[in-house]
């Protein structure tokens, strides 16, 4: 905690909360949109660290993450849409998401227990798809997630009168909805951050390390490997079902193709590629995943015209192939990831 | 002085292959015994039934007046017995105060809400589990190795950290799985003085161990193992001399 206090720490933090401040203001010149995206990579933030507890502390290969936002966006949409008729609270809502994001990690991880590295993704990526099929398919005889339709006019955040759609004045100044749910995402994403680091180093902390280091050692000095490693599992789908409700409140719209394999895919990558059990390693790289194909997407259409004078790919295709392209080099020339722990740097360049 | 673990008729076969046939001994509070016999006796086997790491076939053990539940190594380790490996296994990647503090596990409390408030209690305990691994490292004399990757150590080291680990979880039974294995003369004889020290401070010793003659110097009373069967226990000089024990080891 001392650290904290520190003349050029403080500077720091007083120089990126500024950063954080203007953010949503200075992208807007390019257009709502952008807020959105700058939204979706907090969003995704979010769900990386979430991941990062079950992949990067406990070593635990989990290739079904996305099931569990999934849960937590249908508890925020049916609780809150006129679906059932139900308008809860956010108090209310986001707890019960988690809660049973919570149930449904512990769901997972209890038959999984004994399972490592390849054939735990193999169980992971099969509930994850059992999540989504069932979502696409609870719309009969008993119509409770509205099937592929997915789930429409979902209540935004709101607290008391104060919604989080929509513009509103404050002090004068005219600030968007995309805007609005930016502040309640980074500060829901400095909380996530907080929490992530303190897990890492306490007790808890060490004892997923250590069950990722060795496992019948865990177990021989006393860790209840068992439960030690539900914790994770649980601790990450929480995180998982929270930044599910937010983005049903964001989209006041969910249907079971946000939640395919390959978002699965997209935060392990984040996680990996920004170097595994290192917190700003792993915010890098989920910030980086998000606006990658966003500025691809605007940018290979212009460039090509300026390189070649007409359009030789098409953008769409050529913005998955340099986004394929970029994965590869970056797994092959830092394959500890873009910002790994030092620890893990060294497990990875020097020798031994 | 009583028994404090019991070995009741262990059984443990893999397979055809019978590793353990009917294995019972009794060490005694504050003792060091010594577990020998030739490669594939079933020593290290043993020490996975006890520890909780093997379901043993038949019989059980007791220890200090109750029975420990099989298949729990993370509960015998709760009651008190820690081990360490004959191949190491330390965490790899987590310096060695690391290693130590994880040691501490069993004997802490503190969880995620905790962490995540950072409450006084869990503070003060980080604080304590902390100091305790920092006098744990100076107890064996790696201290000036806190900050090292466990995998950076060296031999003798690695293996010092191990019991370090081990005795962070305040064993009654310290058991060591050839704890000698690789060393010189020197390293084996400061060994030596760590096991003795270790005993002198109140915790009892199990030791596997293939030098004979560490193991008659130090141990108190020794077990010789023999494919999968006891056939002595007895004080180290009357296993020296006893026919079967040399037919073991030379091979009749």
């Amino acid at each position: 905690m001392k650290r904290w206090l520190n003349p050029r720490s403080a500077l720091g933090i007083t120089l990126i909360t500024a950063a954080l401040v203007a953010l949503p203001f200075v992208v807007a010149m390019g257009g709502q949109a952008w807020v959105r995206i700058v939204n979706f990579a907090i969003l995704y933030i979010f769900l990386a660290l979430g991941l990062n507890i079950v992949v990067g502390f406990a070593g635990l290969l989990d290739l079904g993450y996305i099931a569990f936002y999934a849960v937590g966006a249908y508890t925020w949409a049916l609780l809150a849409s006129p679906h059932f008729g139900l308008h809860w609270p956010i108090w209310a809502i986001l707890p019960i998401g988690a809660g049973l994001a919570c149930v449904a990690g512990v769901l997972l991880g209890s038959p999984t227990l004994k399972l490592r590295g390849d054939y735990l993704a193999i169980v992971t990526l099969g509930f994850g798809e059992i999540v989504r099929i069932f979502m696409n398919n609870l719309n009969a005889p008993v119509n409770i997630t509205n099937g592929p339709q997915g789930i429409t006019l979902i209540d935004p955040v709101a607290f008391g009168a104060f919604k989080f759609s929509g513009n509103s004045q404050i002090f004068g100044f005219t600030i968007s909805g995309p805007q609005k749910y930016y502040f309640l995402l980074v500060a829901l994403a400095v909380i996530v951050v907080i929490i992530n680091l303190r897990l890492q180093n306490s007790r808890i902390g060490r004892a997923w390390q250590a069950i990722r280091e060795d496992e019948i050692a865990a177990k021989a000095v006393g860790i209840n490997t068992r439960n030690i490693k539900l914790l994770a599992f649980a601790m990450g789908a929480s995180f998982g079902g929270v930044a599910g409700g937010i983005f049903a409140a964001m989209q006041g719209f969910v249907s079971p193709e946000s939640f395919s394999l390959i978002e699965s895919v997209m935060i392990l990558a984040m996680v990996v590629l920004g170097g595994m059990g290192h917190i700003p390693g792993v915010i890098l790289g989920a910030v980086l995943l998000t606006f990658l194909p966003e500025v691809l997407r605007y940018g290979v259409g212009p460039l090509q015209m300026a390189v070649f004078g007409k359009m030789l790919v098409d953008p769409e295709s050529l913005r998955m192939l340099v986004f394929g392209l970029a994965l590869v080099l970056v797994m092959r020339f830092k394959p500890a990831g873009l910002w790994p722990s030092p620890e893990r740097k060294r497990e990875l360049t020097g020798g031994a | 002085m009583g028994a404090l673990l019991e070995a009741r008729a262990v059984a443990k076969h893999f397979g055809g292959v019978k590793a353990l046939r009917d294995v019972s001994l009794s060490i005694r509070e504050g003792e060091i015994y010594g577990l020998i016999g030739p490669n594939g006796a079933g020593k290290t086997t043993f020490f996975n039934c006890l520890t909780g790491l093997y379901v043993p076939d038949g019989g059980g053990f007791e220890f200090s007046g109750a029975p420990l539940q099989a298949n729990a190594p993370h509960q015998a380790a709760e009651r008190g017995i820690a081990r360490t490996f004959q191949n190491i296994r330390l965490f790899a990647n987590m310096t060695a105060l690391e290693n130590v503090m994880v040691g501490r596990h069993v004997r802490t409390r503190a969880g995620v809400l905790g962490a995540m408030l950072q409450t006084r209690a869990t503070r003060e305990e980080e604080a304590a589990i902390r100091q305790r691994a920092e006098a744990l490292l100076h107890y064996v004399r790696i201290e000036d190795k806190a900050d090292d990757l466990a995998k950076n150590l060296s031999y003798g080291d690695q293996r010092r950290l191990e019991i370090a680990r081990a005795l962070a979880t305040e064993p009654r039974l310290l058991c060591l799985d050839e704890p000698a294995a690789g060393m010189n003369a020197t390293e084996t004889e400061e060994l030596r003085e760590l096991i003795e020290g270790i005993r002198k401070d109140g915790t009892t010793i199990l030791l596997i161990e293939h030098d004979v003659k560490l193991v008659m110097g130090l141990c108190d009373r020794v077990a010789v193992l023999d494919y999968g069967a006891l056939v002595i226990e007895d004080v180290p000089a009357v296993v020296q001399k006893d026919q079967r024990v040399i037919e073991a080891y030379l091979g009749a």
